[in-house]
């Protein structure tokens, strides 16, 4: 009834090609974004930011960033952790270097220099795909995280080994550190966000877009159609690798605030943001959004739900909230191969006919 | 043969074809010890459609390939637009314009079909990666122009009611004509098909014939086709290429093919008694 294109006549080419073509979803857009910066600051507490909703922005950051490669250009990449260990280790060496410094410049920086480290690591790919690629990427995983745990340098020769965030500040007000207050790192990591996914968006939708689309679905025949292959991975591994680093670098100064390079971005978390983007969708800005909710939201669910309802002991909880996590994402998969977005889209198309199914 | 000046000749139906656009020297091609193409030259005109046929494995969709820039010929010489074009990328070969479909439908199946089109676009956009991030003036000014000639490529194929649809789901005849439509948006000098009618039935070849002529006829583009059916051949060549295991067999109009010996060999068969 609600959700239709009927009456909503595009006279441009422009207007046909905006982001939510029906009126519905831009007013849901534009209601999330209000309630994002409007009420949600004002709620929230300690718990719902470091438990929910700061991992849930910053993982949907480092999804986006991997969506772009693997999702859109085909380059499969087990080399998440390293490269958001790159844009941590580059924040936290600004951070101590040049402490007047602001933190969005810090943060940029962070994801500059990853995406050069993301464009060394990206030029095999100009020989090797898939599985190898992957084998590829994941020697830069390992070399990464054993470099930052061996140069002293990295870690300002520091006895323990670990980085911490010192607290530096934004507009005056503290965003790192410990008495950084939550509503305001939400807010950082809330911008990061929401400038992050419209450039992603503008990316995917242009020229860039579907060269990289073009070299995913079949390399060859895009080659032959005037796609410079080695600009497009490039691109790709390099506006990836920025994303990643930013969340990373963000992982690191916002929400972390120490951390030991080998517990923190591992092999560990290559994985858990590529089951984000399996699970929400791959070639999709919403499928990473999705992902990183359903990664972050459901252990934190499962453990209120078998802690707080049914009573279990908190280490009983813990080891089936994994069984349970497991047991799920196969069952999502079985369900739907496509990921959330594809059963977003296909509620969608349900509710464009509702409540007249024919 | 008509007179083959050098300002070109009068096809049966009338056209002025002009000058030699693209002229294959001595080309040999070889893939380790077996021998693809085997010292062919022939010519394309300006504003012709140039067959080339032969039996299977005679090494057409090669020569399209070496025309293409896919493969690097061993010995011989690509002369384009009157000078030797030097190896190239197929990339770059692609800039130069020259566009061309394939044997086995090569289209982006996650895409849809507007999309496909567009890409077909890409030598014509060169908003920045900046420009693209921020959808600022340049690339936003870009895609509402290239979209504009996408459609009337879209238009021009019959393909509008299927636009937004993701090629995967197409039929296999729609599927061909979205690749024409891809090679065409980008407004090439030389148009290579390959087996454009491989596959289909009685009336979407009638369709695809169609296109072809029209295509030659609106935008006075050279196409170079590979075809197995021979009326197709013979009602829309100009001119045509016979090869036969790597060798040029004949060369020359419909009429001196059909009637060259040799051709007629290669196709029937001859008795080894």
């Amino acid at each position: 009834m609600f959700y239709r294109e009927a009456g909503d006549f595009k006279t441009t080419y422009a207007e046909d090609n905006q982001t939510f073509p029906i009126a519905f979803d831009r007013y849901r857009y534009y209601a999330v974004l209000l309630i994002g910066v409007g009420v949600v600051p004002f709620v929230i507490n300690d718990y719902w930011a470091s438990a929910i909703l700061i991992p849930f922005l910053i993982y949907a950051i480092a999804a986006m960033g991997l969506n772009i490669l693997t999702g859109y250009c085909g380059q499969v990449s087990l080399g998440t952790g390293g490269f958001m260990a790159v844009g941590a280790y580059t924040s936290y060496k600004l951070m101590t270097a040049f402490p007047w410094l602001d933190m969005i410049s810090i943060t940029l920086l962070s994801g500059f220099m990853t995406a050069m480290v993301g464009l060394a690591f990206g030029l095999p790919s100009l020989r090797i795909k898939g599985f190898y690629l992957a084998v590829a990427t994941l020697a830069a995983q390992f070399f990464l995280i054993w470099m930052f745990n061996k140069v002293p340098w990295f870690f300002n020769y520091s006895a323990s080994g670990q980085i911490s965030a010192p607290e530096r500040s934004l507009f005056g007000i503290a965003v790192t550190g410990p008495n950084a207050e939550a509503w305001v790192k939400y807010l950082f990591c809330f911008g990061f966000v929401f400038v992050l996914a419209w450039i992603a968006r503008n990316l995917t939708r242009g020229s860039i877009g579907r060269q990289w689309m073009a070299i995913r679905d079949m390399d060859i025949a895009a080659e032959i159609i005037g796609v410079n292959p080695l600009k497009a991975k490039l691109t790709a591994f390099a506006v990836s690798s920025f994303y990643v680093g930013i969340a990373g670098a963000l992982l690191f100064t916002v929400y972390l605030g120490a951390v030991e390079v080998g517990s923190a971005y591992g092999i560990v978390k290559s994985f858990l943001v590529l089951f984000m983007i399996i699970i929400g969708g791959l070639g999709s800005i919403f499928g990473s959004f999705a992902g990183a909710a359903f990664m972050v939201l459901l252990p934190v669910l499962l453990r209120n739900i078998l802690t707080g309802v049914m009573g279990w002991d908190t280490a009983l909880a813990t080891h089936f909230e994994f069984v349970i996590v497991g047991a799920l994402i196969m069952f999502f998969l079985i369900v739907e191969p496509h990921g959330l977005a594809r059963l977003w889209a296909l509620l969608k198309d349900k509710l464009r006919l509702w409540p007249f199914p024919h | 043969m008509n007179d083959l000046s050098h300002d070109g000749y009068v096809t049966a139906d009338g056209r002025q074809i002009g000058g030699v656009v693209m002229e294959m020297r001595n080309i040999t091609l070889r893939f380790g010890g077996v021998v693809a193409i085997k010292d062919i030259s022939f010519d394309i005109r300006e504003g012709e459609i140039r067959a080339i046929i032969g039996p299977n494995g005679a090494g057409k969709s090669s020569m399209l390939n070496v025309i293409s820039g896919f493969y690097n010929p061993q010995e011989g010489e690509v002369i384009y637009k009157g000078t030797k074009r030097p190896p190239m990328r197929p990339y770059k070969v692609a800039r130069q314009g020259i566009a061309r479909t394939f044997q086995n439908i090569a289209l982006f199946e996650g895409m849809t079909v507007l999309d496909n089109v567009m890409t077909g676009r890409l030598n014509h956009m060169n908003a920045s990666i900046l420009d693209q991030a921020f959808w600022w003036g340049k690339a936003q000014r870009e895609e509402v122009a290239n979209r504009q000639k996408a459609e009337e490529i879209i238009d021009f194929l019959e393909i509008q009611a299927i636009r937004k649809t993701p090629v995967g789901r197409l039929p296999y005849g729609l599927k061909k004509r979205v690749e024409l439509a891809r090679a065409l948006v980008a407004e090439p000098k030389i148009l290579l098909l390959d087996e454009p009618m491989a596959g289909m039935n009685v009336e979407e070849k009638e369709d695809m014939s169609r296109f072809v002529l029209d295509v030659n006829d609106e935008f006075g583009t050279t196409i170079v086709l590979i075809e197995h059916d021979m009326g197709v051949v013979m009602d829309l060549s100009d001119r045509v290429v016979v090869m036969d295991y790597g060798k040029k067999i004949g060369d020359g109009t419909p009429e001196e093919v059909r009637n060259n010996q040799e051709v007629i060999d290669a196709y029937l068969g001859v008795s080894h008694d």
